[in-house]
């Protein structure tokens, strides 16, 4: 079968049961697309299919033929070929607000919130965990992810981003200093 | 020792360049772009496929296995059963009662029988289909007290106790006596169910075997050193022919913190092979391997003079604990002994008993053994504080056990910054003038703890220091540390870096971390029980302050100064100020860069690169380098047990939360948690919020959604995460993460755990808010609608039989 994933066209052998993440991860060796459930409870392997976030553990990897496949290894070189610096804006913002405890979940995670961008540059905080409710996340309790969301929209926005909990009331502080 | 130096809580170089600061984690972009290998991203040349055969019986004797039809499936490489892994293992020394396929008997349903090899998984899962397992079922032990009322037969054979699995019991002052004279005394049951950790990445183990006789397993462990002497001794492989490393790990929360089947499986079929073998739990597996928190029975007896201070808490709890010890010795004792605080106890006494039964093993999940003792507790509190008419806040703060103290149980307490953690969550959360009086449904609670940042004493008894570090300083200006700390998700190698940025004067990208590989490691016993920053931290700094000397004394003779004048800021070296600045134009900086310019730092004095003092002191000293080492003081109660629950520090949690009920469905819906967390210094604040904010988010979901259970032939209820329940964005509540920072004295730089601790009091502050919203108090976890409409039909019928005693808050 012929997979275009992230601009490329591969010619991929692989059986006709074949999911496309079991095509991804074990055959194009593109294992930034986890494995956490293999029923499309978690959502670790969510992919932008035609620019839509889909579960690939769900889809067999025939029926993603003709179709674009954007990966979590896409993004960061598709922002480079249009101009960008830096690691797309969301991985970036990921990584400064905490986002990333265990990192197993942000692949899918990131995707989901990339493809909500895309089609609404500038979301409200409920339509950002609206959008991101199909990604199950065990480490952070959403909170810092759904910041790090925000703070892109805030900069879209033009607007300093919400200030965070322990940044607002540094209540605790005894002795010593930072 | 330099192990067990202290080494002050103040900055290194006069004031704190990285910590205390929201700094990227060394391994964020990595992840954040897909490059992070975890376990199962493992490819090798001529790999093979493993999989598991699982029992259907959750107790019974194995007559026969016969694979011979499963061994000429095509593509079929290896079947191995327990015969060929009889050697028996278990995390603590003292319960080795686990094997890695079953050994003439099965205990659970899902325990592993056999496991097969092969070319890819398809045929691995068919070659199972062709084993066949003659059983002989036995009567299966679903209750803790009916495995405790009868024995026969045993789960396990040869005890002399029966399906006892461990039995503790411990007394402090006379409780009788105190309980007797007490003005109120609250005596009730508690139930603390099952729930599971549901990390997102299934456990994978890849096993490599060399023709030198070297065998590499690689896993999702988060207690490398502990897989490594497991995997040493029931492979009968010289622990200096294995080699263990944990790859980037997908969530942990204590759920892979035993040896697992699987890793000793991978290694033997490699073994038996010649080929490297990977094996990847389905999710449904992952359910079975289990080793959740322990479901309690609790009964508690608290008593109080009338203006609230405890007299005496006497405790009995029986635990579940599934089919095999696993640190069930170490929760039974920490079923009372982490009780102690933050609360001082008159006397105490607690009996806990955990008993054997045929169901998935349970083990450690966040908050190991206290989560369940706390839950009792705290509701147990409350209710006295409604029947004294006290301001649960209040009730608390007439208990504070204070700082630098001892519990009732002989545990050293230094900091506590508890007193500090009530008064935060009650100004944030408008408490004064907010509980007690919001309309009816909507309500407001309080819950504290206290937990342990690191155990004393290692799992297995031995001298040698629990942490240990090594440095590695280049003449790049680069500086490599070795760290056997497993880094799960919690940014324990980001911590390394900071900390080594900070005591060296360096900049961060100056600092690359090598974590938990056996064989370019130190031992570092593992992430578990909270230990890593301050354990792993300490050694740190102890191996920075061996070197750091070395490179301060060349660049001071360099310069012809006393080395006091000679600084280290984000990787420059700058002479200080006083005696004043030499005249500009005598810097011998930028010789190693041609036509660098003196940074900010160095304005108008004589300075140079990290680089070019590594250079001079290179030079001087010959290769550059330490070791560093932590080990705990000793520390503990004077009696049998009174080493377990020992810390070098403790950790102090106080949450409001706020709910709403509704009355018509029976549904809890948790609006709010203002967590207050003391953590000592916040070596990254925005790493320890998201520690306190994953743990209340956690503590919210086992009190209201998850339940990890077995039916009536010890099936799993819902072994997917549809079924076990986990909150998704739009089901967790507002988290509000408030950081108390109470500088301990032992602590790096004053930093104590935060992994943990702030799970605690969530569950019990919900139903303490439950009460406060509709005048139920719910004892039973989890606080399903059924519960909650039952609760209110038995308050109405009361209040119709009989007039409602005038209660504090709630009983409107």
């Amino acid at each position: 079968m012929h997979l275009k994933v992230n601009g490329d066209v591969h010619d991929v052998d692989a059986p006709d049961h074949w999911t496309l993440l079991e095509v991804l991860r074990y055959r194009l060796g593109l294992t930034g697309s986890k494995q956490g459930c293999d029923k499309g409870d978690c959502g670790a392997c969510t992919v932008l299919v035609d620019g839509e976030p889909m579960i690939s553990c769900l889809i067999l990897a025939r029926e993603a033929e003709g179709r674009e496949i954007v990966t979590i290894e896409g993004l960061w070189p598709l922002h480079l070929a249009r101009g960008g610096e830096g690691p797309d804006p969301v991985q970036d913002a990921f990584d400064r607000y905490g986002a990333l405890q265990c990192g197993f979940c942000q692949s899918g995670m990131i995707l989901s919130a990339r493809a909500l961008l895309d089609r609404t540059p500038s979301p409200t905080d409920e339509e950002i965990a609206r959008a991101l409710s199909g990604n199950l996340c065990r480490c952070t309790g959403y909170t810092q992810i759904l910041q790090a969301v925000q703070s892109i929209v805030a900069r879209a926005r033009g607007v300093e981003p919400p200030r965070r909990s322990w940044e607002a009331a540094n209540v605790g502080r005894q002795a010593g200093e930072r | 020792m330099a192990s067990r130096d202290i080494h002050g809580i103040d900055a290194p170089w006069g004031a704190f360049r990285h910590v205390g600061r929201d700094l990227r984690k060394v391994d964020g972009l990595a992840k954040a772009t897909g490059a992070a290998m975890y376990t199962d991203d493992i490819a090798l040349p001529g790999m093979l496929h493993a999989k598991t055969l699982r029992s259907p019986h959750a107790h019974a004797r194995i007559r026969s296995i016969d694979a011979a039809d499963a061994l000429r499936l095509a593509g079929v490489h290896a079947v191995i059963t327990g015969e060929h892994l009889p050697v028996t293992y278990g995390i603590l020394p003292w319960t080795q009662d686990e094997t890695a396929l079953a050994v003439g008997k099965v205990r659970f349903v899902g325990e592993p029988v056999a496991a097969v090899a092969a070319v890819d998984e398809d045929a691995a899962n068919a070659a199972l289909k062709l084993i066949r397992v003659e059983y002989e079922p036995l009567h299966a032990y679903l209750d803790p007290f009916e495995s405790l009322a009868r024995h026969d037969p045993p789960i396990h054979e040869g005890r002399k106790d029966g399906n006892v699995s461990k039995h503790v019991h411990l007394a402090f002052g006379d409780v009788d006596a105190a309980l007797a004279e007490a003005d109120v005394v609250i005596e009730d049951d508690y139930v603390f169910h099952g729930t599971t950790h549901a990390a997102i990445e299934p456990h994978c183990a890849v096993g490599h075997y060399g023709a030198d006789g070297v065998l590499t397993v690689w896993s999702s462990t988060q207690i490398t050193h502990y897989v490594h002497r497991a995997l040493a001794r029931v492979l009968d492989v010289p622990a200096h022919r294995i080699r263990v490393i944990q790859p980037c790990l997908g969530g942990a929360f204590g759920g892979k913190s035993d040896p697992f089947s699987l890793e000793f499986v991978v290694a033997k079929l490699a073994m038996t092979t010649g080929r490297p073998v990977k094996m990847l739990y389905t999710r449904e597996e992952v359910f079975y391997t289990h080793r959740g928190r322990h479901p309690m029975h609790m009964r508690y007896r608290t008593g109080a003079t009338r203006e609230g201070r405890l007299v005496g808490v006497d405790a009995t709890i029986v635990i579940d604990g599934g089919a095999y010890s696993s640190y069930g010795l170490v929760t039974t004792y920490y079923a009372g002994q982490l009780l102690t605080g933050p609360y001082a106890f008159a006397t105490y006494r607690f009996d806990s008993t955990r008993a054997f039964t045929n169901k998935p093993p349970c083990g450690p999940k966040r908050g190991h053994g206290s989560v369940q003792p706390r839950f009792a507790f705290e509701v147990q509190l409350d209710e006295l504080a409604s029947t004294l008419e006290i301001d649960p806040i209040e009730i608390r703060r007439r208990n504070l056990l204070g700082e630098h103290t001892t519990t009732v149980n002989g545990q050293r307490i230094t900091s506590n910054g508890f007193a500090r953690c009530l008064d935060v969550v009650e100004h944030a959360s408008n408490w004064k003038t907010r509980h007690g009086q919001l309309p009816f449904g909507r309500g407001m609670g309080v819950a504290g703890s206290m937990y342990i940042s690191g155990t004393n004493y290692p799992i297995y008894p031995n001298p040698m220091p629990q942490a240990a570090v090594q440095l590695k300083i280049d003449r790049s200006g680069l500086v490599t540390v070795f760290t056997g700390a497993n880094d799960i998700g919690q940014g324990s190698n980001s911590i390394a870096q900071y900390l080594v940025a900070e005591e060296l004067g360096l900049a961060l990208d100056q600092v690359r971390v090598v974590s938990a590989d056996t064989d370019l490691c130190p031992v570092d016993l593992g992430a578990y029980s909270s230990r890593e920053t301050f354990m792993v931290g300490n050694a740190l700094i102890d191996a920075c302050r061996k070197v750091r000397p070395l490179v301060v004394r060349a660049v001071a003779d360099h310069w012809q100064v006393d080395p006091s004048r000679v600084r280290f800021v984000d990787g420059v070296v700058v002479e200080l100020d006083d005696p004043p600045l030499q005249p500009a134009g005598v810097a011998v900086g930028g010789e190693a860069r041609p036509g660098a310019s003196p940074p900010d730092a160095a304005a108008g004095r004589r300075w140079m690169t990290a680089a070019e003092a590594f250079q001079l002191a290179e030079a001087r000293f010959d290769t550059l380098g330490a070791t560093g080492a932590y080990n705990t003081p000793t520390l503990g109660g004077d009696y049998r047990g009174g080493t377990i629950g020992a810390a070098p520090a403790y950790s102090f949690t106080a949450h409001v939360v706020e709910v709403s009920v509704d009355v018509e469905t029976g549904r809890i819906t948790c609006e709010k948690v203002w967590i207050a967390h003391d953590c000592g210094r916040a070596l990254n604040p925005m790493l320890v919020a998201g520690q306190m904010e994953g743990s209340a988010y956690m503590g919210v979901a086992e009190a209201l959604m998850e339940a990890h259970g077995v039916n009536r032939f010890g099936l799993h209820a819902g072994p997917s995460l549809l079924d076990y329940r986990i909150p998704t964005t739009v089901d967790t509540p507002e988290l509000a993460a408030l950081i108390v920072e109470s500088l301990d004295p032992e602590g790096p730089y004053g930093a104590k755990e935060a992994g943990e601790g702030p799970l605690h009091p969530a569950i019990p502050a919900i139903s303490n808010a439950v009460f406060d919203a509709v005048g139920i108090r719910l004892k039973h976890l989890p606080f399903t609608p059924g519960k909650v409409l039952a609760a209110l039909r038995a308050r109405k019928d009361a209040a119709a039989g009989t007039p409602a005693p005038a209660l504090a808050g709630g009983a409107r």
